[in-house]
């Protein structure tokens, strides 16, 4: 090899240490600063019951089929299907071994808002972390102490099956960066405190815009449809739009939408069907207040 | 002229036979129970909400419509009428018939139940309502689909 061939190899090896380097850091599992779970204090467990509803934790992670105060043990057991492959929603009950008990706030928090695990891994964004990113400090702190106080589970649950290049979890860096944010998904006049509550619901713990908004070939998001319907990932049939463009629902008024989440009857009395029985379930333990907020949004979004 | 006022009338009948056969599709028959069904629900909701004041009858008749309409529903499930006339009905129920029948089964008993008891006011249609709805939806979540 002659000087110059080995000056041009240097270069090159140089340019891809770098460039990888470079991709690595953009992409490297970003948790928060320890400082933003520090002095948050007691949890409010209260509060931290209203956020569990509102998050709809038990949707995914109660074993399937069960009833009533079944539902709060979130042993996991479901399947998730979805165009990249099944997830299994694991064990989040406090068991020490096999569910999160011996998690730190940090962690469940970073797993909460920023989609990284215990171990420092990328999560799956099946688990709705690209909403929950816009949940408070002071939420996550209460949900935390709300859940340490469910019952432990023994349950194991199996490995996600996901195909190539799905499997690889490094690739979910780019996924973040691409899509990851914890901006408004749409304007609403904030200055109205019924409104800003219907948001954060909405755009945050409530998570509504995983299945009602349609996602690009990556999984992201596609622009401009926030909350107009999509094709249902589990399978035939729809998950409706829910902006005031709707055909089904657009006509509805917001106490409409309220009732609809308090009873599970819409206003020509058909019921509540598909998987939104089990998010009708958990609207049905949020106060009054919650759902109202959460229709003066739904009715204040911008027509399509 | 003869010819293209006979076509056109052998098109007009075809048509007004298209839609009576249409209306008798065990498709457009489901479609109508289940009206029938949230029509009677209806009526027991705005006794419930405090709309409309209680009345007995109103309230009896409500609930023997629900009753016999759903224990009659699942007789229109014959192969055949999986798809067409936009049915929400999912492929899931001509797998699991059996589960599907139970289910209507269960919302038909309820609704008798509650009207050999008879909820004598306001509260008492409402909780009926909260047994009844659960009922519906708990079938709603696995054999209907939703296309819009």
């Amino acid at each position: 090899m002659g000087r110059r061939a080995r000056y041009l190899f240097s270069g090159l090896l140089l340019l891809v240490v770098a460039g990888g380097s470079l991709a690595w850091w953009l992409t490297k599992p970003d948790r928060w600063e320890a400082a933003h779970w520090e002095g948050l204090g007691e949890a409010d467990l209260a509060n931290g019951e209203r956020i569990f509803w509102a998050g709809g934790c038990v949707s995914c992670h109660a074993a399937p089929g069960v009833k009533d105060d079944q539902r709060l043990v979130l042993a996991g057991g479901r399947t998730l299907k979805s165009p990249f492959g099944t997830f299994y929603p694991p064990n989040i009950s406090p068991d020490e071994t096999v569910g999160i008990g011996n998690w730190t706030l940090a962690e469940f928090g970073d797993a909460m808002t920023r989609g990284v695990g215990k171990d420092g891994e990328h999560l799956y964004p099946s688990f709705p972390y690209g909403s929950y990113i816009r949940m408070t400090a002071k939420d996550v702190n209460d949900l935390w102490g709300f859940m340490q106080t469910l019952p432990k589970s023994g349950n194991v649950t199996p490995p996600h099956e996901l195909a190539f290049p799905y499997n690889v979890r490094l690739a979910l860096g780019a996924w973040k960066l691409l899509y990851l944010s914890d901006e408004p998904r749409t304007q609403v006049n904030t200055a109205d405190t019924k409104l800003a509550r219907g948001q954060y619901l909405v755009e945050g713990p409530g998570h509504c815009g995983e299945c009602h908004t349609p996602r690009d070939a990556l999984g992201g998001f596609e622009e401009g449809r926030w909350l107009a319907g999509a094709p249902n990932p589990e399978g035939e049939g729809r998950i409706p739009d829910i902006t005031p463009s709707s055909k089904s629902i657009g006509g509805w008024s917001a106490s409409d939408i309220a009732s609809y989440l308090e009873t599970g009857f819409t206003p020509d009395f058909d019921t509540v069907g598909g998987s939104m029985v089990e998010v009708q379930k958990n609207m049905a333990e949020l106060p009054a207040s919650d759902r109202d907020a959460i229709a003066a949004y739904l009715k204040a979004l911008p027509a399509l | 002229m003869k010819i293209r006022a006979l076509m056109l009338a052998a098109a007009l009948a075809g048509l007004g036979v298209t839609a009576v056969t249409a209306a008798d599709e065990p498709q457009a028959v489901r479609q109508q129970l289940m009206k029938k069904v949230g029509k009677a629900t209806g009526e027991l909701s705005g006794i419930a909400k405090g709309e409309k004041p209680y009345d007995a009858e109103i309230v009896k008749a409500s609930l023997a419509t629900i009753s016999e309409t759903v224990k009659a529903f699942p007789d229109h499930f014959p192969a055949g009428s999986e798809t067409g006339m936009e049915t929400e009905a999912s492929p899931k129920i001509w797998e699991n018939m059996e589960d599907f029948k139970e289910k209507a089964a269960k919302l038909g008993g309820d609704a008798e139940k509650i009207l050999a008891e008879l909820p004598v006011d306001q509260a008492g249609v409402g909780a009926a309502l909260g047994i009844l709805g659960k009922d519906c939806s708990s079938c709603h979540e696995t054999y209907r689909l939703k296309k819009n």
